[in-house]
């Protein structure tokens, strides 16, 4: 691990400052990406501005059924949160589901959204990896794929985006706020997380030294009645392989609304909106939730070793939503195996 | 880590940029105030057991997979491999050393004597700082919650349901 200097701000406005004046500053949190990553040498700032003292710990409902999320919220605090928990199940399974009691204990929201993928190419600091050194190549496509992204990908990158509760955010059309050196900006979640494309180190929009400040959900009454499953390969302490964030509303046997994303099979949140398109006025039957899950993975790009994830997507698919279809009750159902 | 008291440093003195050679860091290790110069890019796991000779945190994998490294700062439990030293400054950090009473051990420890809940015991001041954590929590309620609420600490040995019935002993009598 490279050298390293300190400083610990009080305030935003000096934090945005600091890091957006040096191109070699990060903005450090709870630490468990930055210091993660620092240490294995993938990431190499010359200093980390400590933003753990700044005032964005809030978590609040709105009056019209909406939450407010402040950045620096840590994710145990916010999936404990009554208000989180009966307003939208969804994210606090979605938290609870991820990492570890510790991690949560230390992770922030706003680093939860930035933390980096876990693709081993990219960890490694060695092997060709564009996300890492631009122009190198990607490892992992003729390489060891198992855990990869089947939707979004490129010839460039294919490497999942591994947050757990983006995937929930994206479903509920959340918008991220930040601070830059240029003001206050709002972010749809869904524009937040950028496509590989021929770039896949750029990952979101922000620019160097701009600091998320908070997260807004919308007030979403059918989320209420919403749950997370993730599917991995052990029980718990575990990325996802597959994941889906799903909020549904019935009335007499027919869906009336529904927001669907996906987690663990692609290049960042993945709003299903084919499988919403298709869901909405569709009759409560497995033969219909296939088919949602069928068109959703329809353009799915699989390599020969994550194949399994196009099935193991749709089965995940029908399984939360005959959870979620057949009356269970709200938040009902966060099951891990598959 | 909500609950962040002011830093100990003084008033302004947070724009001061420190390092990358060794500033002067004060720290609270189980209710004892340490001053030790150690560079910003030193780990607290490091600064405990390097610096402080405080072994009983383990370092199992350095990168936040395993818990080994468990310790409290301001009473709750985080891995002391991804958190930087100098971030602890103005908290109080608690070890497995800093459990036990005057002479005596904590229930915790004497439920994990008692249960026989380890084999080599690598991973087990990391787990009895996460045990002791999650009765706190009040996450101990069944088997399968311990097991979800425990998942943060592997133990490469399985001492897996002797730990759950050294938490159980220690619930019930709560
Ligand atoms: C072993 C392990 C298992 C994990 N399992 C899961 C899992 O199952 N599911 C899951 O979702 N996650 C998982 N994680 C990832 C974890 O949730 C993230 O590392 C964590 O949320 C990052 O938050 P942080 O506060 O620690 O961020 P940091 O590490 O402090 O920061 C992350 C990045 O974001 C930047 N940053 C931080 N805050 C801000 C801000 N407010 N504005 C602008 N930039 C900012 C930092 O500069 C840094 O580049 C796991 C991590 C580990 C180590
Ligand atoms: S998948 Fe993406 S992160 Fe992994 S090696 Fe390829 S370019 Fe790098
Ligand atoms: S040494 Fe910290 S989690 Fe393994
Ligand atoms: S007792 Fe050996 S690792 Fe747990």
């Amino acid at each position: 691990m490279r050298p390293i200097t300190y400083l610990r701000a009080t305030d935003t406005a000096t934090a945005v400052a600091a890091v957006s004046t040096d191109p070699t500053s990060d903005f450090l949190a709870g630490g468990t990406t930055e210091v993660d990553l620092l240490r294995q040498n993938v990431l190499n700032p010359r200093r980390l501005v400590d933003i753990n003292d700044l005032p964005l710990t809030g978590i609040e409902g709105t009056p019209d059924g909406g939450l407010r999320i402040g950045a620096l919220a840590r994710m145990s605090d916010v999936a404990a949160a009554p208000v989180v928990r009966e307003r939208f199940p969804l994210i606090a399974q979605a938290l609870e589901l991820g990492a570890s009691a510790q991690l949560r204990n230390m992770a922030s929201m706003g680093g939860n959204l930035l933390q980096r993928v876990r693709c081993s190419y990219f960890r490694d600091a060695e092997s060709a990896c564009n996300k890492r050194e631009p122009g190198t190549g990607c490892s992992a496509i003729e390489g060891f794929s198992r855990g990869h992204a089947v939707l979004g990908t490129s010839e460039h990158c294919i490497a999942t985006h591994p947050s757990d509760v983006a995937v929930a955010l994206t479903a509920l059309d959340t918008r991220v706020h930040t601070l830059g050196p240029n003001g206050e900006r709002a972010y749809p979640v869904d524009d937040f997380f950028l496509l590989p494309g021929d770039s896949p180190h750029r990952e979101h929009p922000l620019e160097h030294g701009e600091l998320i400040t908070g997260i807004e959900v919308p007030a979403m009454p059918l989320a209420r009645h919403s749950l997370y499953l993730k599917v991995r390969d052990r029980e718990s302490y575990e990325f996802a392989l597959v994941s889906v964030a799903l909020a549904l509303s019935v009335m007499n046997g027919t869906i009336a609304d529904v927001r669907m994303a996906l987690g663990g099979v692609a290049t960042k949140p993945w709003r299903a909106r084919r499988a919403e398109d298709f869901l909405i006025g569709a009759a409560t039957v497995r033969d219909n939730f296939a088919l949602a899950a069928r068109v959703e993975m329809a353009d799915a790009r699989p390599t020969p070793m994550n194949a399994f994830k196009v099935e193991l997507a749709q089965r995940a698919i029908v399984r939360a939503l005959d959870t979620l279809g057949d009356g269970t009750g709200p938040g009902a159902g966060s099951g891990s195996s598959p | 880590m909500s609950a962040r008291g002011p830093a100990l440093t003084e008033r302004g003195a947070a724009l001061e940029e420190r390092g990358p050679g060794p500033v002067r860091v004060r720290l609270s290790v189980n209710g004892t105030e340490h001053t030790l110069d150690i560079e910003p890019r030193v780990s607290l796991l490091d600064a405990l057991r390097e610096r402080l000779d405080l072994t009983g945190a383990k370092k199992g994998c350095d990168q936040g997979t395993c818990g080994a490294c468990t310790v409290w700062v301001d009473g709750r439990r985080v891995l002391a491999c991804l958190t930087l030293a100098m971030t602890c400054e103005g908290r109080e950090v608690t070890t497995v050393e800093g459990l036990a009473g005057e002479g005596e051990l904590h229930e915790m420890q004497r439920a994990f004597i008692a249960e026989d809940a380890f084999q080599c015991g690598f991973c087990t001041p990391g787990q009895i700082m996460s045990a002791v954590a999650l009765i706190e929590e009040g996450h101990a309620g069944n088997d399968a919650e311990i097991k979800e609420w425990m998942s943060g600490n592997i133990c490469r040995c399985a001492a897996y349901p002797h730990i759950r019935a050294a938490i159980r002993a220690v619930r019930d009598r709560a």
